[in-house]
């Protein structure tokens, strides 16, 4: 799914919203463009509130994304610490690359052969009708790097259902969901995971509980991490061999 | 859709003085400091964004007692049928209806009584003053409903709709600061929870003397300050660790609802705005605290 970004403008790193520079309430300062320093309390409050909300609401996307910021405190670090010490990782953590409309070359990836990275994540986003320049920039990070890293998670997402071969239907997206919580341990895809087949109907969750979610467990484990791969070289790279040398095994 | 929100930075030293000449002396949005343009730019922006979830938001900071709040300031006004209204920064249209509501019962209760005492006429007698009375229901009352901001006024004109109110209710968009009416018009004054965002308090007041006709009444609800200390603490607590939490994960927007809180810390105290009340010139200024001064009604009259 994606966010339907009526009350909040896209914001990047070079700071094209927000830049003011205002004391937070708590005393903390604004670490980034967009940042908002909160306490523990609203925090946790944050935390609940968002999780009712994402349930109750799923097309409240803007409420997942809150919910995996102020949840995740002890895999964030993990995830950054995975890509310090990952040579393509650490590049990425330094070059800070984003994916946007604007800094990827459309018209070049769609001409590349199929089958290649490149042309399958755009026949996706075509197929699909989404853009990656819906992805919520984050908030409630108070570390800066930290919120590099629930960026790149973020907008890496698109790229993990071109990679699973999963479409953006409630289905799809569990299944990714089933794969990001094994890859991240982020505490919000573990919610997704577990609470998003409540909506799937008695026939697709049989399918899911079968197969797609024991592949996705498996690739999950089996992958190194997603995160440490700067998907921007790699456009001409044929998808499967991406795949075989992340260690997802092929859809079923 | 880019809505090209520029909030404006805040420049350093000698740059913001030369923008304060020209744009303005400094006041606060909230805890921070802008220019008055910066500030009405802001505010605006504000209710801009807020005006389709301001409902929903105001029954869930308040847990519905907003609705209390309001009932008792349209019971302290006892309008009667034929009150001329005039609800400022009136918006969603909380007021509006609720007068409306009011002088329709009083209209009814007073057509009653006439039935009471005729109760010697013919049935038909009777029908024919039915139909006199139907298109008077509201006894020729009226209320204006004056809102700066088109989102605010967008979304009360719907309600109204949706809720069936058509009759003797009007939508004008105008600044509090700088009224679109002649002198001397209005029964009755009423700025609902608005006078807050004003960015010239004292111009608002000095409007709101003007349309008054002598002898109209000044009424301003308002969130004010709550001198019991403990109670206070539990205030500023709730207000500010909860009121913006909520204002994310209901209406998707944290920064509005911050500012809601801190524009309530610094709005002027219960005496010091009846002194203000005072100064544009109104008599009789009296106020009274609600729920232990988290809000307060002042009312004042032009002789």
């Amino acid at each position: 799914g994606r966010a339907r970004l009526s009350h909040s403008e896209p914001r990047g790193w070079d700071g094209r919203g927000g830049e003011e520079e205002e004391e937070g309430e708590e005393g903390g300062h604004q670490l980034y463009p967009g940042h908002i320093p909160t306490s523990p309390l609203q925090k946790a409050l944050l935390a609940a509130g968002s999780a009712v909300m994402a349930l109750y609401d799923p097309y409240r996307h803007d409420m997942v994304a809150v919910l995996g910021e102020t949840t995740g405190c002890l895999a964030l670090p993990n995830l950054r610490d995975k890509m310090k010490n990952h040579p393509e990782g650490y590049r990425i953590l330094q070059e800070r690359p984003r994916i946007r409309l604007s800094t990827l070359d459309m018209a070049r990836l769609r001409e590349l052969p199929d089958g290649s990275l490149g042309r399958e994540y755009v026949r996706f986003l075509e197929n699909n009708k989404v853009s990656p320049d819906t992805r919520m920039p984050p908030k409630f990070v108070d570390d800066e790097e930290l919120a590099y890293v629930i960026q790149r998670y973020r907008e890496v997402h698109d790229l993990m259902h071109t990679l699973l071969g999963m479409p953006t239907n409630m289905l799809g997206e569990v299944v990714v969901k089933w794969f990001e919580a094994v890859q991240t341990g982020l505490p919000m895809c573990v919610l997704g995971a577990a609470f998003g087949p409540v909506r799937l109907s008695a026939r697709k969750l049989q399918v899911l509980a079968t197969e797609l979610v024991p592949w996705a467990i498996r690739s999950g484990l089996n992958s190194s991490c997603i995160l440490n791969v700067y998907y921007e070289q790699r456009w001409e790279q044929p998808v499967e061999s991406l795949r075989e040398e992340i260690g997802i095994f092929p859809p079923p | 859709l880019c809505r090209g929100r520029a909030l404006l930075s805040r420049p350093g030293g000698a740059l913001r003085a030369l923008r304060g000449l020209a744009a303005g002396p400094e006041m606060h949005f909230g805890f921070q400091t802008v220019t008055e343009a910066e500030r009405r730019e802001k505010i605006y922006q504000v209710f801009e964004s807020v005006a389709k979830k301001y409902d929903v938001m105001n029954d869930s900071m308040t847990l519905g007692i907003h609705r209390v709040w309001k009932d008792i300031l349209i019971h302290k006004m006892n309008p009667s049928p034929g009150t001329l209204l005039l609800d400022v920064a009136g918006g969603t249209g909380d007021i509006a209806f609720r007068f409306i509501n009011y002088v329709h019962s009083v209209r009814e209760r007073q057509l009653q009584r006439k039935l009471k005492h005729h109760q010697n006429l013919s049935w038909q007698e009777i029908f024919e003053s039915y139909q006199k009375d139907k298109f008077n229901s509201l006894g020729d009352s009226q209320v204006v409903v004056c809102d700066i901001n088109r989102e605010m006024l967008k979304v009360g004109k719907q309600k109204a709709q949706h809720l069936g109110y058509s009759e003797g209710l009007s939508w004008v968009l105008g600044n509090a600061e700088e009224l679109p009416f002649d002198d001397d018009m209005f029964d009755v004054y009423t700025i609902a929870f608005g006078i807050r965002n004003v960015t010239r308090i004292d111009l608002a007041l000095q409007e709101a003397y003007r349309v008054l006709k002598p002898g109209g009444r000044f009424l301003c609800l308002e969130f004010s300050h709550v001198s019991n200390p403990l109670l206070s603490r539990l205030y500023d607590l709730y207000s500010f660790q909860v009121i913006p939490v909520l204002g994310e994960v209901i209406a998707g927007d944290w920064k509005s609802y911050q500012y809601l809180v801190e524009s309530i810390r610094q709005f002027p105290p219960q005496e010091e705005l009846k002194a203000m009340i005072e100064d544009a010139g109104f008599f009789k200024v009296e106020y009274e605290n609600l729920n232990f001064g988290i809000v307060a009604i002042h009312s004042g009259f032009k002789l």
